[in-house]
């Protein structure tokens, strides 16, 4: 047995920052200097602090290394391995109040965290399943299968643990299991929607990248207990670690018996496949989903008839998304009324959020169901970058909305956001404060729906265009007071037309920011300014006169000469008619004289 | 997306031939096929979905549909490497046009076009926020800023250099 096991992430943030490189080089040093009896090496999925990466984790003593270059292998081993003394300088400094958090259980970004969807992510070696098993991984499905428990009691306890579609939905999970039990078929299938396509979102990523057995086993489950016999998978293209992980643990589970003929000797059958998304948004819609998973334009249907009714092949479907997956495992082990206990009272359990924006520690978390915003933001995230003024925090992503300062604390569930026009959504949460102009984050959104949208519905494919056109005219500052009113009506119109989730949620963007930050609109139209000083049509590049030195230096890098001044003798002056916005004398001015308002 | 000048069309359709093969007897599997076909051609031209049209026996507007769909799917050639030349205002006036006039030259190719060894594809961007960096052109991921018409030659050849050394790896 080794001493020590060195865990290194391999998601796909701290596979962009080499942490590949960090694991070749510790396991040629390992093997240079003989510690191979000593030292074992791991690969892991992701442990949520994608910041900061790429992340070594020493255990036994649990110690959190950030930053990790492969330069930095030897003197891990040297130092750490050798002498028992930690590195130092690899070590997190916390962002409150610097002083330096040495393993994974002191560090801020963990505490208040509860991890049941992400468990095993950073914990196991998401490509070997044995590590899955010997988590108690796969012991559910034993049970289930050899001792034919029914699927009505499976089902029962799923309604009773109160889970709800982690997908954004949030419809009770055991209730559509229900459903697709109910609809007689001569075939049904199982679907895990991993189209995660929202910007911003990153959570079922990470949990196919760092426990993809979890959600094999759980829909193997949700075969038994509908009665289906094969399942698929759909991933989006983008996702290249997703998938192959997936493929390594399908692969892995076949070879152990666990999906094929037979299972357990039990009588059950039950296969997975994988289907790519090729680039679609609206393919996380679960109709245009049922579409592209059969190979066609991923173009939505009126529902009802629900997938449970009419899915795949006209047969009944059921489809969860990956996190409401990865937590049934959990509630099977440890029962309904433990997961019953987490959480509120009609929103249990916890929520994988991506934290993201203008904040400290962006990352991956898992809070429990009514945990308030300012926990997240300040105690787990570490406050807002450069210590500004918290403006809003943006959930849900295109088809969400945005969460002002008076709602801090707030305690976060699906009802507490849709009462205050947001949603759950996928998990996405982007961090905003006093520098991102909210009309510009409307618009921002609308492009990307527009962009988005599949063109089969006219109050979509239309209507949105219309929004953009509007929003950009605001922005421009040729914006009118009626327009406020315009984009107000085609909003309810295009919400209550739409044939799908994406243009009836397309328009929230616009309504919450029209909301809780109509000042920010009436200042682009009637004063024509933008006080983030984000809409550029609307800024004016400007140099104090108190703090310029007269050093010329922005002079110089003006592209349209329109600085003039002499040198030495204090101010310098930009003239508005020339100058372009470019901002390109901003980060030259030695003593920060220059800046847009 | 690597080069594919090694491969002669024939080898190609051959490969497409394997492809379809393997997956035409399950249901669903179009995108798929399309996915790989779009491996072995480095994009989906006309022909390619009018041989995969005939031998699915799906109506090649069907087809069309599904490849115009999703961005996933490109219609005309892709290089190995994009550049993506800067035109924001700034750039402009620091002259990107020169820039990009420069590299029109060094490979005698136009904006959105690739050239004939299927290394560059050339586009002009929206401005990528880089200002301060102007004029600024991107390879891949990689930005490039402060340039001169006279860098562009040497910016290019390096990827000319790596490309040939992995051909020459290739071929062993």
């Amino acid at each position: 047995m080794e001493k020590y096991h060195i865990l290194v992430c391999a998601g796909t943030g701290c596979t962009s920052s080499k942490s590949d490189a960090v694991r070749e080089r510790l396991h040629k040093e390992i093997k240079k200097r003989n510690l191979s009896d000593k030292v074992k090496v791991f690969k892991t999925g992701c442990f949520g602090f994608c910041k900061l990466g790429p992340i070594v984790v020493v255990h036994p003593d649990r110690t959190f290394y950030i930053k990790v270059e492969a330069k930095d292998v030897d003197e891990i081993l040297d130092s750490h391995i050798g002498k028992g003394q930690v590195v130092e300088r690899l070590l997190y400094k916390s962002v409150n109040n610097d002083e330096v958090q040495k393993t994974i259980d002191e560090i801020d970004f963990f505490n208040h965290q509860m991890r049941i969807a992400l468990r095993n992510c950073g914990v196991i070696n998401p490509e070997d399943i044995k590590e899955y098993i010997a988590m108690g991984g796969y012991n559910n499905l034993a049970n289930i299968l050899t001792n034919k428990t029914p699927p009505t009691d499976i089902i029962e306890e799923l309604k009773k643990s109160g889970l709800r579609g982690r997908g954004g939905g949030g419809f009770l999970t055991g209730q559509k299991w229900e459903y697709a039990y109910n609809y007689e078929g001569n075939k049904k299938f199982v679907l895990c929607n991993a189209d995660e396509g929202d910007p911003g979102a990153f959570m079922d990523r990470s949990i196919l990248e760092g426990d993809p057995h979890s959600v094999i086993e759980a829909m193997i489950i949700a075969g038994y207990c509908i009665g289906a016999h094969q399942g698929y998978v759909y991933v989006r293209a983008e996702y290249p670690i997703a998938v192959d992980r997936l493929e390594i643990a399908i692969d892995q589970a076949k070879k152990a018996g666990l999906l094929g003929q037979n299972i357990f000797g039990s009588g059950f059958d039950f296969d997975l496949d994988i289907r790519l998304g090729a680039g679609a948004f609206v393919c996380g819609e679960e109709t245009a989903l049922i579409q592209s998973v059969m190979g066609m334009r991923g173009e939505p249907r009126p529902r009802p008839p629900f997938p449970a009714e009419v899915g795949l092949w006209e047969k009944p479907t059921l489809n969860n998304n990956v996190e409401t997956f990865a937590n049934i495992p959990v509630i099977l082990e440890k029962g309904a009324d433990w997961f019953a206990s987490i959480g509120t009272e009609n929103s249990k359990g916890t929520k994988v959020f991506a934290l993201a924006g203008q904040i400290n520690n962006t990352g991956l978390i898992e809070v429990p169901m009514g945990t308030t915003l300012r926990t997240i933001i300040y105690d787990i995230g570490g406050g807002i970058h450069d210590n500004k003024q918290f403006k809003a925090a943006q959930t849900g992503g295109p088809s969400g909305g945005c969460i002002p300062a008076d709602y801090l604390d707030i305690k976060i569930d699906f009802d507490t956001l849709a009462d205050i026009g947001s949603m759950m959504g996928s998990g996405g949460m982007i961090i905003m404060d006093e520098s991102d102009c909210m009309v510009d984050i409307a618009r921002f959104y609308l492009e990307f729906a527009q962009d988005e949208s599949c063109g089969k519905c006219v109050p979509c494919r239309v209507g949105t265009r219309r929004i953009l056109e509007i929003l950009k005219k605001i922005t421009k500052g040729k914006g009118e007071m009626e327009d406020l009113k315009i984009l107000e009506d085609l909003c309810y119109d295009i919400k209550d037309s739409s044939l799908c989730g994406l243009g009836q949620s397309a328009p929230n963007p616009v309504l919450s920011t029209l909301q809780y930050f109509k000042d920010e609109y009436i200042k682009h139209i009637k004063d024509k300014e933008c006080p983030a000083g984000v809409c550029n049509d609307l800024l004016k590049v400007v140099i104090s006169d108190e703090k310029c030195v007269a050093c010329g230096i922005c002079a110089r890098v003006c592209p349209v000469n329109a600085i003039t001044g002499e040198n030495k003798n204090p101010p310098f002056h930009i003239h508005q008619d020339v100058c372009i916005k470019c901002g390109a004398c901003i980060p030259k001015c030695p003593v920060d004289a220059i800046y847009k308002r | 997306m690597g080069v594919r000048i090694e491969h002669t069309e024939e080898e190609n359709y051959k490969k497409l031939d394997e492809i379809i093969d393997r997956y035409k007897d399950q249901e669903g599997m179009l995108i798929r096929i399309l996915q790989k076909a779009q491996d072995v051609f480095g994009y989906l031209p006309r022909e390619v979905q009018s041989y995969i049209s005939e031998r699915l026996n799906i109506p090649i507007s069907t087809i069309n549909g599904v490849v115009s769909f999703y961005s996933l799917f490109s219609q005309e050639p892709r290089g190995k490497y994009t550049i993506g030349v800067c035109m924001g205002t700034a750039c402009y006036v620091k002259g990107a046009q020169e820039v990009l006039d420069a590299i029109k030259d060094e490979l005698q190719i136009d904006v959105g076009d690739t050239t004939m060894d299927r290394l560059f594809t050339l586009k002009a961007t929206r401005c990528i926020g880089a200002c301060g960096l102007a004029p600024v052109i991107t390879i891949n991921d990689e930005v490039y800023g402060r340039l001169t018409p006279s860098d562009v030659p040497s910016i290019l050849y390096k990827y000319i250099k790596t490309n040939k050394k992995s051909q020459l790896d290739r071929q062993g």
